[in-house]
């Protein structure tokens, strides 16, 4: 287990490398520069080239490249084109807000997600389980930002009780809690619902699988039965889903932050893509991928060690 | 042709409609009550993240420019109009060349205690010409100041001189990226002006916060704080209709059809806050022939494409830039669609059944549209037009130099100045490349002219030409919307830029 880690770790560095190179050439080949964006219509050619030139972009592509990978091997994640500040900056503003979010959902979403799975799958084909598997094949079928708008509409447009958005929420958001509330609860109706499916239907398979049948005929009481046989082998399929998730909240689920003004890294990723700040993007990149990585090896670690059949370890 | 709308107009209109749906009905409130004091009034405005900057001569958003307009001062602003008004200078006066300007400061205090004087000035306008500073926006507006030979004159004049006459240098410190700063200042991140606000909190893409200044030369703000937010068009729009902000800037039209009868929130419009148009590039073909625009200018539909662009919110264009603004040249017969009139000059210059590219981007509100209806009206006279879709994020640099026709739009300045920086031979704006020496040299003596009668015939004879001769199709002047709670008072219409805009010193909460 530990050389197969270490084997995925390195892997993990290559593709990181490969990442940057890519995206670097790709925000590259994007239509216009930091300097063309940055006075679009406020400046003329002239004072375009003086930026230009002042920000380095006048150089062979190469040369930049070099540079920054160089500030990269030295710690240094470069300096936004646009901004002017360290891009660590913008890093350490904006992870620990789509950090939190995810968290906070996360730590919801699991046991929503096997509860609602369970109770559906143990009792499938019930009333409740049609029920509520209509709820959440309706759920998942709501793009995120018409719920978000319909949640806004009812809950701080309506009823006045939560905000709308997190305009003015500055740098203390994480002492306004009722910011979180309809933000993750949008980003957890889809996600719960889609995993809350998965787990029911492993439950429906574990509930069916010659191991529980022979451990019923066994005796084994049902709470036990569930826990111990159901429920490790119905979830592996689910952790699977829940790594998939987990890349999606750290992406920062662009919808959410974009209608509720959250200044997390989707937000940051998006305009620096729009500023062509390629510093920004490298850092935001590199650091959004380096976390699914590990996100994607630690569920294949948690999957093996429920279900020691799975062969992610080969 | 069908249009595509983009994603955020399909988000505000969203929200708004969404919300529309889901809140009752009441009158609106206009608001009135007698000034109080106190309060923190939170004002939100289009964001543009890490760009956002506290250095008032580097200003590029509204967001930045309300900030600014917090903490600094400029010598003189503009009114409604456009027309210069003392700020910091109580007065002015020029030479009989419009070549030496004096300037009298009034007695003005910074948030530090130091007092106004002709050194921040001189200072000031030293900064702002800072030749290694690309983003100083003023600086070729003001590039004919020649400092090495102005100076201060006692404590509180201040002998501007200038390498070449004019007449609109007032005007022109009042134009974006002039306020003034004290001497020796060049901190952003400590900002020091005399401004009604001081500065308290800075966060480049989420917020500034600005305390009341008891010691503003023109008295306190009535307000305790402000904060001026940056949020984007769906966001503003939740945020004042919840009451999370007291005022949201540049609303769309749906929004204010959507608050029309919500009592929360109250529309401002001002009228003809800009222009809305198309630029035909008169260096190459077919535009090079003052006849094949006059041909564009005569297809289309001035009322249609106010009906379907701005929703109607906005008057008809006249081919001219700033209807209602000082020396705007009144009493020219009204520009009419009249196909068969454009279809004979199509003929006559040879481009009937022809081909233009239209370079269009989804960079504003309305300019995919605009060219899409372009495209039908100019089917009906017999011109074909293709539409090309560029990036937004550089729309308005890459239109300097690309595209047959492409899309037009300019907030609220003055006159000459619009005309300084984009229809003389070497201004750094000039979208429709229109070069012709004569016509420089019309302009430079109409702004060099001291004699104000002789200057506005002299400026109305340029226009004239424009609109003649030149590629600019002005079709439109839209209101500019902003949303007002119901618990503000004080907010004013006025055009962005102007003395009144953005201005929050002046407005009280319930």
């Amino acid at each position: 287990m530990l050389h197969y880690t270490l084997r995925r770790c390195g892997w993990t560095l290559v593709q990181l490398a490969v990442l940057s190179l890519v995206v670097f050439l790709l925000t590259d080949l994007l239509p216009g520069d930091a300097a063309t964006v940055d006075f679009n219509e406020q400046a003329g050619l002239d004072q375009v080239a003086q930026l230009r030139e002042q920000m380095g972009l006048d150089r062979p592509l190469v040369e930049r490249f070099a540079d920054w990978a160089h500030g990269l091997l030295t710690g240094d994640l470069g300096t936004s084109l646009v901004g002017g500040g360290p891009v660590r900056d913008v890093l350490s503003s904006s992870v620990p807000v789509t950090a939190a979010l995810a968290v906070v959902t996360l730590v919801l979403l699991v046991p929503l997600a096997v509860a609602v799975g369970l109770l559906t799958g143990l009792r499938a084909g019930s009333r409740t389980d049609r029920t509520v598997s209509a709820v959440t094949l309706t759920l998942t079928s709501v793009p995120d930002f018409v719920l978000a708008l319909l949640l806004v509409g009812v809950f701080a447009l309506r009823l006045g009780w939560l905000p709308s958005t997190w305009v003015g929420a500055d740098d203390v958001w994480w002492q306004r809690p009722e910011l979180f509330v309809l933000p993750v609860a949008v980003l957890l109706a889809r996600t719960v619902c889609v995993l809350s499916r998965q787990i029911r239907a492993g439950t429906v398979t574990a509930l069916h699988a010659g191991y529980t049948v022979q451990a019923r005929r066994l005796g084994v009481p049902p709470a036990r039965l569930v826990l111990r046989h159901v429920l490790p082998n119905a979830a592996v399929p689910g952790v699977q889903e829940l790594a998939r998730t987990g890349d999606q909240l750290l992406g920062g689920v662009l919808v959410v932050e974009a209608v509720f003004a959250v200044p997390g890294t989707a937000t940051a990723l998006v305009e620096a893509v729009q500023n062509r700040d390629v510093p920004t993007v490298q850092g935001l990149t590199l650091t959004l991928a380096a976390v699914a990585c590990l996100l994607n090896l630690a569920a294949d670690l948690v999957s093996h060690r429920l279900a020691p059949r799975t062969e992610v370890l080969r | 042709m069908p249009v595509t709308p983009t994603r955020r107009s399909v988000l505000a209109a969203a929200v708004a409609t969404g919300a529309g749906l889901l809140t009752g009905c009441s009158s609106a409130n206009s608001g009135s009550s007698s000034p109080k004091k106190g309060g923190t009034l939170s004002a939100a405005f289009p964001g543009a993240g890490v760009k956002e900057t506290m250095d008032p001569h580097a200003q590029r958003q509204f967001v930045d420019i309300a900030r600014h307009k917090a903490v600094f001062d400029k010598l003189v602003e503009l009114d409604s109009t456009l027309r210069p008004v003392p700020r910091l200078a109580r007065s002015w006066s020029s030479d009989d060349e419009a070549r030496v300007w004096r300037f009298e400061l009034r007695e003005a205090r910074f948030h530090d205690g130091h007092v106004l004087d002709a050194d921040d000035v001189l200072y000031s306008l030293s900064r702002i010409l800072d030749p290694d500073a690309a983003d100083h926006l003023a600086k070729n507006s003001l590039s004919h100041v020649d400092l090495a030979n102005c100076r201060k004159v006692g404590r509180r004049g201040v002998e501007i001189a200038l390498t070449r006459p004019n007449a609109e240098l007032p005007s022109q410190l009042a134009m974006t990226g002039t306020p003034v700063v004290r001497d020796g200042w060049d901190d952003p991140s400590k900002p020091v002006g005399t401004g009604p606000f001081r500065f308290a909190s800075f966060t480049a893409g989420l917020g500034f916060t600005g305390r009341r200044f008891d010691d503003h030369w023109n008295g306190a703000p009535h307000l305790d704080e402000v904060r001026i937010l940056s949020a984007e068009s769906e966001a503003r729009a939740a945020a004042v209709r919840s009451g999370e902000v007291h005022f949201a800037h540049e609303m769309t039209p749906t929004f204010a059809r959507t608050v029309a009868h919500d009592g929360r929130v109250r529309v401002v419009a001002t009228k003809r806050s800009g222009v809305q148009g198309f630029a035909l590039k008169t260096d190459r073909a077919p535009f090079d022939d003052p006849d094949a625009a006059l041909a564009v200018k005569l297809l289309v539909d001035r009322k249609r494409l106010v009906d379907v662009v701005c929703a109607g919110r906005a008057e008809i264009g006249n081919d001219l830039y700033g209807k209602g603004y000082t020396y705007y040249p009144d009493g020219l017969e009204q520009r009419e669609q009249d196909v068969a009139g454009a279809r004979r000059l199509l003929r006559r210059t040879g481009l009937y059944n022809k081909k233009v590219t239209f370079y269009t981007s989804t960079a504003a509100d309305g300019f995919a549209q605009a060219a899409h209806l372009f495209t039908e009206q100019a089917g009906e006279a017999g011109l074909k037009v293709e539409v090309v879709n560029g990036p937004p994020e550089s729309y308005f640099t890459d239109a300097l130099s690309k595209g047959t026709v492409t899309n037009h739009r300019c907030g609220a300045m003055t006159i000459p100045t619009y005309i300084g920086e984009r229809l003389l031979s070497d201004a750094p704006q000039n979208q429709t490349a229109w070069k012709h020496e004569d016509f420089d040299d019309d302009f430079t003596a109409a702004r060099a002219e001291v004699d104000d009668e002789k200057r506005t015939a002299r400026y109305r004879s340029v226009q004239t030409t424009l609109r003649d001769r030149g590629g600019l199709v002005l079709w439109g002047h839209p209101e500019w919307l902003n949303a007002v709670s119901r618990t503000a008072h004080g907010v004013k219409e006025a055009p962005p830029n102007t003395v009144d805009w953005a201005r929050f010193d002046t407005v009280w909460l319930d």
